[in-house]
């Protein structure tokens, strides 16, 4: 859809002398489809479209959004951001992006196998995808769900500036939600399969992960309370990559937000540890060939060798630390302002199968879920709390599952707590990367 | 929103495939918000959202599609969609015909936001850093944030149905930074009503700015969490989240149905102890949570949930109660018309009991008095849920005494609503809350008197 650059280069064309101004241009098509019972339970074909617009006059930013394309609306959401920033208080380092002659990573994220797919072949995946999941074992009782969901996502940005750039992405998964029965018992289990286009599917790998993680917390009880060495499944450490990934931020830093201010340079975790952000790898699934600002996405190392070397800065936060941006602008869609974020975490894998560092491990717990991360980890002070299920691990073998767990240290404490990285990194549908990743000296809260 | 022949039209268009159901849900909502981070106030954003959802059920299957283009033509298209999406019935026309309900009451709103000057709107939150500040050099920083919105919709269904609202809501919040030799603590406050700008007649941002810093400031001195098992008394406002967790999740009846709850197939059984009465109760006038209609179109209910330890029913949507032959609760909630409605909570609370919160203290030999709660999470299938302690002190031989860190509790619902011995008298509502479900976050309130579970698992790391 050359459309959408045209739009948001002609919004941007309207500045003012004086005024910057940020166009951002999304359309997306969306089909999700949930499968019950060998039916059709819902099937929902979305298609949205937008535009938020971001203007910087003598320092001040305001931003307005619309969630339509309509010609009216583009002049009426400038006119309503430029009036916005009259509000606000100025800051010199306020500004758009400015194009910095780093070229964008050529990368294949558009499937055209996506567009043709059609919409029976996608029922007959959420179908199977059920079907599959209930027969994957006798002990499977039932499906919380089961669903196919895809996207084909365009974007533009254009600034007064002289950016204009444009992606165009597609994406789709398949995940279930297992329920499996024992006596008096229900667990849950989930399993997924992701791709760029509807080739990467596998419904029977989604449904035999849901079964298999339901089942094997079957008979599962609450242990009594000690402290333990843990190995987190690489689901697991994928979403704590994410709340380290907030800590590293420019932004973060430079409003006394970061754990991690002012150590740059210092060893802040194991020397096994390398910690990357690089959405140009084609891998992730959310790689990008833009940020949220329009820049070219590149790779950022932030810890090398257990050593903290470099955060992750937007525009803004490059000018007022006087950086350059490293193409870390994130935008919560049309309806908000880009920020500063992560967004394809990965740890340098390490040479274990998950099965050969259990195998090291006396006394230990594989965590296969968390919990309430949102409430128990606080990314400022460190401070990380969260609900767990799991396996106990007795002389290097997976042992009796558990339950109503929490498990519990500092972001501080667990990076220098590392002993073991997986060799067994994997890719999830959000911006991290997973590996098995044993830490000891955790404690487990139980009975 | 629309004229009522265009919505006759459009639901006429979804129903030509055969369907059995056909809705159309119009939904205008405009926003503002404000930001001071940093010392400044950093953005105003203000933005408008417009389109139609339009659903279609065959038998158990229901087919959705939306669109921001509310024209003839926009509309026509998203029906088809919609139909497509859910064909396999009879097909044919059939006529429909939508008439008014009535008591889909305006609500009052003394001062719509859109008429306060935005300059107005910015004092609030240079008043909040100001005060916030002034509690001392540890406040090493703060966001206050404002928001309103002002979110009309409009709800026509082949049952005849026709039903609008216009729901306003206003909020305010402060969170600081404190920083010391043991490092960066944070503490908030915040206070949402679906009522106007009149919000700030009762809610002192000054007063929320230094509860907030005064938070962060305690913590600075916490200590580690302990470890384990122990009773846990929780202050007024704050458990609602715990409810909202324990079991308000598991009472949905889209979750019931597919035995995806810990709480199906025991409605008239003694859940919990005689103390606790759990209510639903999406009419209560200006909370978080409140409205007139659902987003399918229902009133909004009083809905006892558990009547003195017994189950009386579960919340109910339009299909899920629709299939059972009776009438939804007032449940029927969706994120936006780009979203389906499900079931969900509005204001759930626990309402008062006769014990004096200072008794309950009293009472406590050693265990945790968590004074502010965070969010919280539920499995409903096996009913563990966690939720977050972000103001709490230890209780030492029936006294409040040191402060604690942060972190979360966990336990069991069904386990947990059998093990509260103690329901204060001193009700209050809690802080507003964003339920997520499904991907789908929608504004609730929750409230609850003091009261205290003989056991639950705090996730600290000391002893």
């Amino acid at each position: 859809m050359s459309e959408l650059i045209d739009i948001a280069s002609r919004v941007a064309g309207w500045a003012d002398e004086g005024e910057q101004v940020e166009a951002f241009v999304v359309h997306e098509h969306e089909t999700e489809i949930r499968a019950y019972e060998g039916e059709v339970e819902s099937l929902t074909s979305a298609e949205s479209q937008g535009i938020g617009v971001r203007v910087v006059a003598a320092g001040r930013q305001g931003y307005a959004y619309a969630g339509t394309l309509e010609d009216s609306a583009l002049r009426e959401t400038l006119d309503e951001a430029r009036d916005n920033a009259a509000f606000a208080q100025a800051d010199e380092f306020n500004g758009v992006a400015e194009p910095d002659g780093v070229a964008t990573a050529d990368l294949d994220l558009f499937d055209p196998a996506m567009v043709s797919f059609s919409t029976d072949d996608k029922v007959a995946l959420a179908i199977e995808l059920e079907r599959a999941t209930r027969a994957a074992d006798p002990r499977i009782s039932g499906i919380e769900s089961a669903e196919y969901v895809d996207t084909l996502f365009e974007s533009a940005v254009a600034t007064s500036t002289g950016i204009a750039s444009s992606t165009r992405e597609t994406g789709c998964y398949l995940s279930a939600y297992a329920l499996a029965e024992g006596d008096d018992e229900t667990q849950t289990g989930f399993g997924f399969s992701l791709g760029r286009g509807p080739g990467a599917l596998d419904p029977t790998e989604a449904a035999s992960d849901a079964a298999e993680r339901a089942t094997r917390l079957l008979g599962a009880t609450k242990p009594a309370t000690s402290r333990l060495t843990v190995v987190l499944d690489p689901w697991v450490t994928a979403q704590m990559l994410g709340i380290i990934g907030h800590t590293l931020t420019g932004d973060a830093v430079q409003r006394g937000r970061s754990l991690f201010a002012e150590r740059l340079g210092e060893q802040v975790t194991v020397a096994d540890l390398t910690l990357v952000d690089d959405a140009t790898d084609p891998a992730a699934f959310t790689a990008s060939m833009v940020d949220g600002e329009g820049l070219a996405t590149r790779r950022t190392a932030l810890i090398e060798d257990g050593t903290l070397t470099g955060f992750l800065h937007n525009s803004y936060s490059a000018r007022r630390g006087a950086t350059t941006s490293t193409g870390s602008a994130v935008r919560p869609g049309f309806k908000g302002a880009p920020g500063v974020g992560a967004q394809a975490l990965s740890l340098r894998p390490g040479s274990s199968t998950q099965a050969e560092l259990i195998a090291g491990i006396d006394d230990g717990l594989l965590v296969q879920e968390v919990s309430g991360l949102h409430s128990g980890v606080n990314p400022v002070s460190g401070d990380f709390s969260t609900g767990a299920e799991g396996l106990l691990i007795r002389g290097g073998e997976l042992a009796e599952p558990v339950r109503e767990i929490t498990i519990a240290s500092t972001i501080q404490r667990l990076l220098l707590d590392i002993v073991g990285i997986g060799s067994d990194l994997q890719w999830l549908p959000m911006s991290a990367a997973g590996v098995s990743l044993v830490v000891t000296d955790v404690t487990m809260s139980g009975a | 929103m629309i004229d009522r022949d265009l919505i006759n039209r459009t639901l006429g268009a979804a129903l030509r495939t055969g369907g059995e159901f056909a809705e159309v849900f119009v939904e205008d909502k405009r926003s503002s918000s404000a930001v001071l981070d940093d010392g400044r106030v950093e953005e105003l954003t203000s933005g408008r959202n417009r389109g139609a959802g339009i659903r279609v059920v065959v038998g158990d299957t229901t087919g959705f599609a939306h669109t921001a283009d509310l024209s003839a033509a926009g509309l026509a298209g998203a029906a088809e969609a919609a139909a497509a999406a859910a064909r396999g019935g009879g097909g044919g026309v059939r006529e429909v015909s939508v008439d008014r309900v009535d008591g889909s009451r305006p609500m009052p709103v003394r001062i719509p936001p859109e008429d306060v000057a935005k300059a107005t709107k910015v004092d609030l939150l240079t008043m909040a850093d100001a005060a916030a500040r002034g509690e001392g050099s540890a406040i090493s920083q703060v966001t206050a944030r404002y928001g309103d919105s002002r979110r009309r919709i409009l709800v026509a269904n082949s049952d005849g149905l026709l039903a609008e609202d216009d729901q306003v809501r206003t909020m305010f919040s402060v969170s600081c930074v404190a920083t010391g030799d043991t490092g960066l603590q944070t503490g908030r406050e915040s206070t949402g009503r679906t009522i106007g700008f009149e919000l700030f007649d009762e809610a002192d941002v000054e007063d929320m700015a230094r509860r907030a810093a005064g938070r962060a400031l305690t913590k600075l001195g916490a200590r580690p969490a302990p470890s384990g098992a122990m009773p846990v008394v929780v202050g007024p406002g704050g458990g609602g989240v715990l409810f909202h967790e324990a079991c308000g999740h598991g009472l949905e009846a889209d979750l019931v149905a597919k035995s995806a709850s810990v709480f199906a197939g025991r409605v008239g059984e003694q859940v919990a102890t005689a103390l606790v009465t759990l209510i639903d109760d999406g009419t209560m006038a200006g909370e978080w949570g409140h409205f007139a209609i659902d987003d399918e179109g229902r009133p909004a209910g009083h809905n006892v949930l558990i009547r003195d330890g017994i189950l009386t029913d579960y919340m109910w949507d339009h299909l899920r109660a629709r299939k059972e032959g009776r009438r939804s609760s007032g449940n029927g909630r969706r994120q936006s018309y780009q979203h389906l409605p499900m079931v969900r909570m509005t204001n759930t609370f626990i309402s008062n009991g006769s014990d004096d919160p200072a008794d309950i203290v009293a009472g406590t030999e050693r265990g945790v008095y968590v004074a502010q709660l965070g969010g919280g999470q539920v499995n409903t299938a096996t009913g563990d849920f966690v939720f977050g302690m972000t103001e709490a002190y230890l209780i030492e031989h029936g006294e409040i005494t040191e402060p604690i860190r942060e972190g979360n509790l966990i336990g069991n619902g069904p386990d947990v609503l059998t093990r509260i011995d103690a329901v204060g008298n001193d009700f209050a509502m809690g802080s507003p809350g964003t339920c997520g479900k499904d991907g789908q976050g929608v504004p609730v309130g929750d409230g609850t008197p003091t009261l205290r579970v003989t056991s639950l698992t705090v996730g600290g790391t000391a002893a």
